[in-house]
């Protein structure tokens, strides 16, 4: 034993990085980024939607460089991300403006515009396809343009199903908001509590799918989640509009793919949120009971984590708290985010040993305290 | 000297990136946010942490400052428990140099800026230097008030009763205050700082100190500091004081010091094996190099 030099300890970390490496680059099948992001699409959307970086060439990049590891990829990307200038932010945009190509409502059997099942597995029989084993003779395009629009189609616009609620008087009107607010971004500015519905669903739509997921089934479970239906669970692509730096008008720049997910909570739970000025917030009022939406939006394919984020978005909403962690703002917006959680949990592997003299002489001194005391 | 020649000095080889890796504008923020931490000393200071080529909790609060206050004429030094090679240290020193062409070194003495985790220089900084730390967790109230809103309101009104009430608890139930590593203190008088998990035995050395203490939690994002000449009081009653580790009969198995702070290590053959856990410090002793090390 003894002190390892300086050197030494550059040397493992070099050596380390070797093995790694090599580990990504290795193989008689090595990956390209055009298989990643044709046959590992879902992974890239998630660590493309937790990273907060919508790019398909660095998403399959940072996959491919950290092995699979979503946490590491979308870990990856941010450090990426925040190198990169603030151009500048889009207008909003509405999920009417949406080009669906999947759209499901569990509240209602036919909604407007028709329920639209699209690419899910939900109703696939989950067996194994051993034929998926062999290497296909030859290569096939990617099917992606299955589920593209006919060229030249206009994109419908597809009523949102709570628009239809309003329309019955069972929710009310969205509140106008003007589009030229700057939001808060989380990325730029520390979280202060209560946050603003901005910085919630930014942290919400940033979290990671399984940590979201767990502490949505944990409210379902019955810690603390509100018991609602999906209006509606769409995906599609939203356009991504600017204002033009000469002309000011508004342009679009191009398409990002969403999922998004409204749940209504209605009846007491309803009347019994809070209002927080969201966009699809009640006003106050004198008839109750009423819906309120609980919102979830995701980037690209990812079904499970938009409908987690509508859950958390209604247990952080409840006005009346049963003291359950999921609707405590401070515990779910700290704690869903496992880019952070990793480095902290994982710091552990750091030394620690001029803490750990420290505590052994505390102990050690207590137990002679409780030692003595023992003698009389 | 100009920025052009700064960025050709440290040539290509972090190209794409900026001087510092952070951008100007964040630079500036956080340097504001010093400014802030040091007008009012032991505050936490709320700042927009960016995130780093570094995993949180691995010292990118530490390092945003360094970041933000190191020039290409600046000398670095890291250390992780003291030790300048291990291996967190040695990574974080590279990514510094690497982005700012700053000299590295490995003595305390030489250096303008100090980034550490977990432990204070045996060796008594002076005037011309910042030490800066790496901060897990930057709310002391954190065990008596998890949430962050209502801790923050009780530093407003200085409504730390308890903070006390625990220490008292710990008192009862243990005969005595069992925090080991980051022993809260009182700074100015005003505020309860967690320094950070430094031992006891470098609590004493924040208070009226010539150096600069700069504190970063990149995953809290906070910053936080000590202004030289500040009273920095560990938390204490006037029947139970405050004490160091000490080392009785115990010495440095390469230098022969009795007067640094020991890390120890098991042995095979039973016996443990004792050494300075200041790097810096051991091979002056060892040297036969006089440093003073009164703080």
């Amino acid at each position: 034993m003894g002190y390892s030099s300086v050197r030494g300890g550059m040397d493992a970390i070099e050596h380390a990085e070797s093995l790694i490496a090599a580990q990504v680059t290795d193989s008689a099948h090595p990956v390209a980024l055009p298989q990643v992001r044709d046959h590992v699409a879902l992974l890239l959307d998630q660590v493309m939607g937790e990273g907060g970086v919508y790019d398909v060439d660095l998403g399959a990049l940072a996959v491919k460089q950290a092995e699979g590891d979503p946490i590491e990829a979308g870990f990856l990307l941010r450090a990426y991300r925040t190198t990169l200038p603030r151009v500048g932010y889009s207008f909003p945009s509405s999920g009417r403006q949406m080009r669906i190509l999947r759209r499901v409502s569990s509240a209602f059997r036919d909604i407007p515009g028709g329920q639209v099942l699209g690419r899910t597995r939900d109703y696939t029989q989950r067996l194994l396809d051993f034929a998926l084993r062999d290497t296909p003779p030859q290569a096939t395009a990617p099917s992606a343009d299955l589920d593209a629009l006919p060229a030249g189609a206009a994109p419908a616009e597809f009523p949102l199903v709570i628009d239809t609620l309003r329309t019955d008087g069972l929710m009310h009107e969205a509140p106008r908001r003007t589009s030229d607010e700057e939001p808060f971004d989380v990325t730029r500015e520390p979280l202060r509590f209560p946050a603003t519905r901005a910085a919630r669903l930014q942290v919400l739509a940033r979290g990671e799918t399984g940590a979201m997921l767990s502490l949505a089934y944990a409210g379902m479970r019955g810690y603390g989640g509100a018991h609602g239906y999906i209006a509606e669970l769409r995906y599609g692509d939203l356009p991504v509009l600017i204002s033009h730096p000469i002309t000011g008008g508004q342009v679009r720049i191009g398409w990002v793919p969403v999922t998004e997910c409204y749940q209504v909570v209605g009846g007491d739970e309803g009347a019994k949120h809070e209002h927080d000025g969201s966009e699809d917030h009640v006003h106050e009022h004198d008839h109750s009971p009423d819906y309120v939406v609980s919102y979830g939006v995701v980037i690209g394919r990812n079904e499970r984590k938009a409908i987690s984020m509508s859950i958390l978005d209604g247990s952080l909403k409840k006005a009346t708290k049963s003291g359950a962690a999921i609707e405590d703002e401070e515990y779910v917006m700290y704690h869903i985010d496992s880019i952070e959680a990793m480095g902290f949990v994982e710091h552990l592997k750091l030394p620690h040993y001029v803490d750990f003299v420290a505590s052994v002489q505390r102990t050690s001194k207590v137990r002679e305290l409780v030692a003595a005391a023992r003698r009389g | 000297m100009g920025v052009r020649a700064l960025i050709e000095e440290r040539g290509a080889a972090f190209e794409g990136y900026t001087f510092g890796f952070l951008d100007d504008m964040a630079k500036r923020e956080i340097r504001r946010a010093i400014l802030k931490g040091v007008a009012i000393p032991g505050h936490q200071v709320p700042f927009g942490s960016r995130e780093m080529p570094i995993a949180r909790g691995w010292g990118t609060g530490g390092l945003q400052i360094t970041l933000a206050c190191v020039g290409a004429d600046d000398t670095i030094k890291v250390i992780d428990q003291g030790d300048d090679a291990s291996v967190n240290a040695v990574n974080l020193r590279r990514l510094i140099a690497k982005t700012t062409g700053a000299r590295e070194t490995l003595t305390t003495g030489d250096a303008t800026l100090i980034q550490t985790r977990h432990r204070i220089p045996e060796e008594r900084m002076t005037a011309g230097q910042m030490l800066i730390l790496q901060v897990p967790i930057p709310e002391p109230l954190r065990h008596v008030e998890r949430s962050v809103a209502a801790a923050r309101a009780m530093h407003a009104e200085a409504d730390y009763a308890r903070m006390w009430l625990a220490l008292y608890e710990d008192v009862v139930r243990n005969g005595e205050v069992t925090a080991g590593a980051g022993y809260p203190v009182m700074v100015n008088h005003r505020f309860v700082m967690a320094p950070s998990p430094i031992p006891r035995w470098d609590i004493p050395k924040l208070d009226q100190a010539e150096t600069l203490f700069l504190f970063g939690a990149g995953r809290e994002k906070r910053i936080y500091a000590v202004p030289p000449y500040t009273d920095v009081k560990p938390l204490e009653f006037e029947d139970y004081p405050f004490s160091i580790e000490g080392f009785p009969g115990m010495s440095c198995r390469r230098c022969g010091a009795t007067d640094s702070y020991l890390v120890t290590s098991p042995q095979a053959d039973g016996s443990t094996l004792s050494v300075c856990s200041d790097a810096s410090y051991c091979d002056d002793v060892l040297g036969g190099r006089k440093v003073v090390n009164q703080w």
